[in-house]
């Protein structure tokens, strides 16, 4: 579509609130880093309403394209073998970006409104604004950049605000810890996405999205590689790797729970609603890629299906609300990775945006109960604050109905698209796995809601519902949280109920399902194989009762305080409960197994290797050998004619002897093969394929026959004697003149 | 005199007016030094309007020594003016950075650095190789003092250590340069060091592997490559500020610049045997300097060994020999320059504060110093890596190269390097892990100084950075910035001169020493056993392969 719109001014708003806030904010009033702020993201989000608008009026494949400036931002010209390289700051708008960006910028906007109420009382309000500025940029040049380097731009950008952000208390020294944790964790992923992404470009030549979905680089992209894999097999391996890290699934997802040592609302927009989703984005993004390798995507959709359940059991047992919060987001991503990792990209991208209200609503949520209860996070010492906090509960409430999958709120129909998908996971193209992997998956997922149900009404029951557990002192303190924040609570709760009925399944209308309508005929080619109707229906109906049990199984545990039969439950497993509680000690693994040895290996790098070996030893001991040759010399330095003359005689001499037999040995290894008298000898070790070059052989059996010369490196010879024979292979290289040679001995029985 | 040598020579010049003033006029002598060094920047960006990439600008060509055709010949192309304007931009940051650091010898500190800035910028500038020679050492000894006599306790050995590993190689160098010179006589019966009457001479392929150890050697070592690189921690710990400003943001490029420049161009047949073991030793030094970084306590010590991961980095780029490759060695050279750079600044600040770089001594100074923190953040930053700093389109188009180098050297024609044996995809994916390991570290070491509580009472009441500690950081920071988001600044001009660089070497790679003569003058007339040019045939080789399908 060829409009002037200026898409570049999306994510430069929050950039230039970002440089505002950050280099002169303190000399700015609070109220006024506030509304720099707020009115950067709101006017980012209006371009993106408008922009989306004008998707909307053209046909669905229809794109906006924009360039941040005018020429390459890296290029590099290559004369042998493989294209030049041309990378250009630009940005594409598509249905499926226009989605991200509409959900960055509304959802980012109410968080940051949220924001100026909760940080209100912080010395570093401006550091805040600013770092929230540049994250929302950044996530903004993630989904608008229209090639894998841009996009790589806005990846690293929002991990280094999430790094920022998390360690904004850093006088604390956990908080510093989780931030550079966070970092170090992400970093690990994009060492897969770059890898990937350098072979991608060495198959195709092109990064860019558009170039990229073109028939000629798929073709190159099928090209087998080894064994069976295709450089899209490995290729996509290795995205997914980066996608593990930034959007928190095993084995890459141990930075997300720490992540909370942050501000709440940070918690909210970074590590519940957009950042953690880059991965989903990404693969949605790149599917055409992913599907060259159905491999690739099964593995995606089991990652995705271990990680919601593996998450899920660790949020049952956790007492801090963010932390369960957490591990329900690592959960809740583990659904979209099912939902893209089995074709289902409009129900995990769906679920991705239902996700973003609910789960920044909870966020929010426990924010606003923190600020109540004076940073009390355990939900154990809470109770009974539906009576102070109204507004907190009850938009609480229909975020707990919407993420456990509670009809007609948002998650039911998110939720049931993915479930749906996994079930109908097609998986005759994949020799290698299973055929039940979809049911599979499915059962898995179905799991995970439940237990999605059960913690999070447990956490509802615990907070709002039986009497309160802590001091009197916080009690009496308690309240609701001022209009700038339940404002944005109630904006998000209304989404969390109402917006799934822009996915209603095809059960309900073959043409109520508007998010698919708008995501699928640009973006993805049909799902094949839709169930009918009835299954549809019948999955359905199995989601619901499955989380109307886990509310159900909550309540009976938790709606009046902790029952005795929760904590009889909890002491009849004492083991399996340590286990879990302690979160299966993933951690201490890693820092056992990875962390400490490295750190002990750099220690004896530098001891051993660089002060004892190199420096001591080959340095100084140099210098020693040189100084003890200079000491001994100085004895020849006799004056005695007779001695100088011996001296040059043998110089001389030694000098013709090398000079004449000049042979540099480097070894010629070769292997021998017998069968009784028979020999097969192979000198190997050689320059082969490509490197090779013309070499000389010669092969001495020892057996007085004379020797074979030849220029290929396999030779056979059958012996008439006995008993124990010298084998001599010697090899010339011609153009260096090295020789080599080596030999061993063989027995002729 | 054309722009170039008024660039190089001036702070000479002006080196031997402040002998004539007092030594007690400080302030005077500084003054001068960095009027003259800004002087010097301001007219070094004066080279790039209508400069030609790949041809010599601003050529200063005096006849020297005319018996022994010795030419004081100075030029720069689309490869060598960056190093230069390189050089320019962070003598004048270093000499102001030491405005209160360095109090005592004060005139002859400036005379030091501007001796200094002129032995640099020569040897960026030679296209002469007694003259790059000269230059070479001529740098080494303002650097020595500076360590010697400006240094911290352990001085001595650390300017010993410094000075006897440059002098092995660059003795090695100079044997190496006068066989050329010799051999090149015999061809041609006309004296001359000049690089481009060398760069045509063909040897024997023994007599390239010689030379180009010779070479590397010298290069290698002020690289540093791993393991010749225990000279460094010690030189930067013991050196004042400015002297770890200049040692890490230019004088490590001479090694990388000469690899490029020099040793590679020289002598193909060599490299075709060398560079695969040079691009695991550069590997190695990712991942060892990384590692042994991480473990440092000062911090100084630390940085000393990132550089080691860096400019391992950097050589990893240019045995890849292609345009990514090498167009990127050259990005992570600048960046590391202005990275790097600004991180000894930065430590420089707080070691003027507390006389201490011992991490466990700090901690908690980003609440302390907010302004520094920002400062500091940013260059941490644009050290790791991170996109949209300087450091990210360098090492991205390097590790792209290496990632590809085995397809672009098949396609020109060169088997063997990187060839059977070494894997430069499973080599490059090694040196992808710096990206995770840079972070380890660096961060590591932000977080002990700068996080966490400030808990150490000496730290109380440091101040924040004054107006001229600003005006050091500033040109840091929008150099790390302009790197980072518009390196099409540099690419535009160092890309054509890397392509030719690379086109006449394989050019060179062709005209195989073994089918026919050697010492000869490439292009030289003359025919094989059966009759047909051989610059014909090896003419074919040098077509490209086309596509390959994206697997070896």
């Amino acid at each position: 579509m060829e409009t002037d719109f200026p898409l570049y001014l999306i994510p430069l708003l929050p950039l230039a609130g970002a440089a505002i806030n950050l280099l002169v904010g303190k000399r700015i009033s609070r109220g006024g880093v506030a509304a720099i702020a707020c009115t950067s993201v709101a006017m980012a989000a209006v371009l993106g309403w408008k922009a989306a608008w004008l998707l909307f009026q053209s046909e669905p494949s229809a794109i906006l394209t924009a360039r941040f400036f005018d020429g390459d931002w890296i290029h590099a010209t290559e004369s042998h073998g493989i294209g030049s390289l041309h990378i250009q700051a630009g940005l594409l708008l598509d249905r499926l970006s226009a989605v991200m960006v509409l959900v960055i910028t509304t959802v980012g906007f109410l968080i940051h409104l949220y924001s100026t109420a909760y940080m209100e009382e912080d010395k570093n309000f401006n550091r805040y604004f600013g770092y929230l500025n540049l994250f929302t940029g950044a996530m903004l040049i993630l989904v608008l950049g229209d090639s894998l380097p841009v996009t790589f731009v806005g990846w690293e950008g929002v991990g280094l605000c999430s790094y920022l952000l998390i360690g904004f208390w850093f006088d604390k020294e956990a908080n510093a810890y989780a931030g550079r944790k966070a970092f170090i964790v992400n970093r690990v992923g994009d060492f897969g996405f770059l890898l990937g992404m350098f072979l991608i470009f060495s198959a195709t030549s092109t990064l860019s999205y558009r170039d990229l979905a073109s028939q000629q680089s798929v073709v190159a992209l099928h090209h087998v590689w080894f064994a069976k894999a295709s450089i899209a097999t490995v290729a996509g391996l290795l995205l997914f790797v980066g996608a593990t890290g930034k959007s928190a699934q095993l084995p890459l997802y141990v930075w997300l729970p720490d992540a909370m040592a942050g501000p709440t609302p940070v918690s909210a927009l970074i590590h519940a609603a957009t950042m953690v989703t880059a991965g989903v984005y990404m693969i949605a993004r790149l599917h055409f890629l992913f599907e060259i390798d159905p491999f690739v995507l099964a593995v995606i959709a089991s990652v995705g299906a271990l990680t919601a359940l593996f998450a899920a059991t660790i949020g049952i047992t956790q007492k801090p609300i963010k932390k369960i919060l957490a591990y329900s987001t690592v959960s809740q991503l583990g659904f979209m990775f099912i939902g893209v990792g089995t074709k289902a990209y409009d129900a995990g991208v769906f679920h991705l945006v239902t996700h973003a209200f609910f789960k920044a609503g909870l966020f929010l949520g426990a924010g606003s109960i923190m600020h109540a209860l004076s940073g009390e996070e355990d939900v154990t010492k809470m109770g009974g604050l539906r009576a102070k906090m109204p507004i907190t509960r009850w938009t609480f409430l229909v975020y707990c109905l919407a993420i456990a999958g509670i009809f007609p709120f948002a998650g039911f129909f998110s939720k049931d698209a993915i479930l749906a998908g996994a079930w109908s996971f097609d998986v005759a193209e994949m020799p290698e796995w299973p055929h039940w992997l979809g049911h599979a998956i499915y059962f898995v997922g179905l799991s995970a809601a439940f237990m999605t149900a059960f913690y999070m009404f447990r956490a509802y029951f615990l907070v709002f519902h039986g009497e309160f557990r802590g001091d009197h002192h916080t009690w009496d303190h308690a309240h609701e949280s001022p209009p700038a924040m339940t404002l944005p609570l109630v904006v998000l709760a209304i989404g969390s109920a109402a917006l799934g009925f822009l996915g209603m399944p095809e059960a309900f209308h073959k043409d109520w399902n508007l998010f698919e309508q708008w995501l699928v005929p640009a973006n993805f080619a049909p799902m094949v194989g839709e169930e009918h109707a009835s299954t549809e229906w019948a999955l359905m109906a199995v989601a619901t009762v499955v989380a109307g049990a886990g509310i159900f199984l909550a309540y009976r545990l938790y709606y009046r305080g902790i029952s005795p039969t929760a904590v009889a439950i909890k002491d009849a497993l004492p083991r399996l409960y340590k286990v879990v509680f302690n979160k299966y000690w993933v951690d201490e693994i890693y820092d056992s197994s990875v962390v400490r040895p490295l750190r002990s290996l750099a220690f004896v790098l530098w001891k051993g290797v660089d002060a004892l070996f190199i420096d001591l030893i080959l340095v100084r001991g140099s210098a020693f050998v040189v100084d003890l040759v200079g000491r001994g010399v100085r004895y020849l330095q006799s004056g005695d004619v007779q001695r100088y003359m011996a001296a040059v005689l043998l110089g001389t001499a030694a000098i013709i002897a090398v000079s004449a037999n000049w042979v540099a040995c480097t070894g010629a290894p070769f292997d021998v093969e017998q069968h009784g008298a028979d020999v097969t000898v192979r000198a190997h070790g050689m320059p082969s394929g490509p490197a090779a070059r013309p070499l000389e052989f010669s092969f001495d059996f020892g057996d007085g026959t004379p020797p074979v010369k030849q220029s290929t490196p396999t030779v056979r010879h059958h012996y008439d004697v006995h008993g124990r024979r010298r084998l001599t292979v010697n090899v010339l290289d011609p153009r260096w003149d090295i020789r080599s040679s080596d030999s061993r001995t063989v027995v002729i029985p | 005199m054309s722009l170039l040598g008024a660039i190089t020579l001036l702070p000479l010049g002006v080196a031997l007016v402040l002998l004539a003033i007092p030594r007690e006029e400080e302030s005077l002598h500084r003054g001068i030094g960095l009027a003259t060094t800004l002087l010097v920047f301001v007219l070094s960006l004066f080279l790039l309007p209508g400069l030609e990439p790949t041809q010599w600008n601003s050529v200063v060509d005096w006849a020297w020594v005319p018996s022994l055709g010795i030419h004081f010949k100075l030029a720069v192309d689309g490869i060598s003016v960056f190093l230069v304007i390189l050089t320019a931009f962070l003598t004048p940051i270093a000499l102001l950075s030491s405005w209160s650091a360095v109090s005592k010898r004060v005139r002859e500190f400036v005379i030091t650095m501007l001796v200094l800035e002129t032995g640099m910028l020569g040897a960026f500038a030679a296209v002469d190789l007694f003259v790059f020679y000269v230059f070479w050492e001529v740098m080494l000894i303002p650097m020595y003092f500076l360590i010697g006599i400006w240094g911290g306790d352990r001085r001595l050995y650390a300017s010993i250590k410094f000075v006897l590993y440059t002098m092995v190689g660059s003795l090695l160098m100079l044997v190496a340069i006068l066989y050329l010179y010799v051999k090149h006589h015999e061809v041609a019966q006309t004296w001359s060091f000049d690089y481009d009457d060398l760069r045509r001479l063909i040897l024997s392929p023994h007599e390239q592997l010689a030379c180009f150890i010779a070479f590397a050697a010298a290069f290698c070592i002020k690289v540093p490559l791993f393991p010749l690189h225990t000279w460094l921690p010690d030189a930067h710990v013991e050196a004042p500020t400015a002297g770890s400003v200049i040692l890490a943001g230019v004088l490590l490029k001479f090694g990388t610049y000469g690899l490029l420049r020099f040793a590679m161009p020289l002598f193909p047949q060599a490299v075709e045997l060398c560079a695969p073991v040079i691009a695991v030793l550069a590997v190695i030094g990712i991942i060892y300097g990384s590692l042994v970084a991480w473990v440092q306590t000062d911090v100084k010590k630390l940085i000393a060994y990132s550089s080691v991961a860096h400019l391992g980095m950097v050589v990893l780029g240019l045995m890849a020999w292609n345009g990514r490759g090498i167009d990127g060695a050259m990005l992570i050279m600048l960046a590391h320059g202005v990275s790097t750079g600004g991180l000894f600044l930065a430590i420089g600040v707080l070691y003027e504060r507390r006389h201490t770089r011992r991490m466990d001594e700090f901690g908690g100074i980003a609440s302390q110093m907010p302004g520094f923190a920002g400062v500091f953040l940013v260059i941490m930053l644009a050290s790791v890596g991170l996109p949209g700093l300087a450091g990210f389109p360098g090492e991205f188009l390097t590790l792209l190269g290496s990632f590809d180098s085995y397809r672009t050297w098949r396609a020109a024609g060169v088997p063997a390097m990187f060839g059977a044996g070494s894997h430069p995809k499973l080599l490059t994916a090694f040196a992808a892990t710096g990206v995770i390991l840079s972070a380890v570290y660096l961060l590591w070491m932000f977080q002990k100084v700068m996080f966490g509580p400030n808990a150490n009472p000496k730290n109380h009441g440091l101040r924040d950075l004054s107006v001229r500690e600003w005006a050091v950081f500033a040109p840091i920071l929008v150099g790390a910035f302009w790197l980072g988001l518009f390196p099409g600044t540099f690419l535009d001009r160092i890309d054509p001169a890397v392509t030719a660089t690379i086109q006449q070497f394989h050019q060179k790679y062709a005209e195989a020493p073994e089918s026919g003569v050697t010492p000869r003058l490439m292009g030289a007339a003359r025919t094989t056993a059966t009759g047909s040019t051989v610059g014909a045939v090896n003419g074919a080789r040098l077509q490209p392969a086309g596509m390959a399908g994206g697997a070896q």
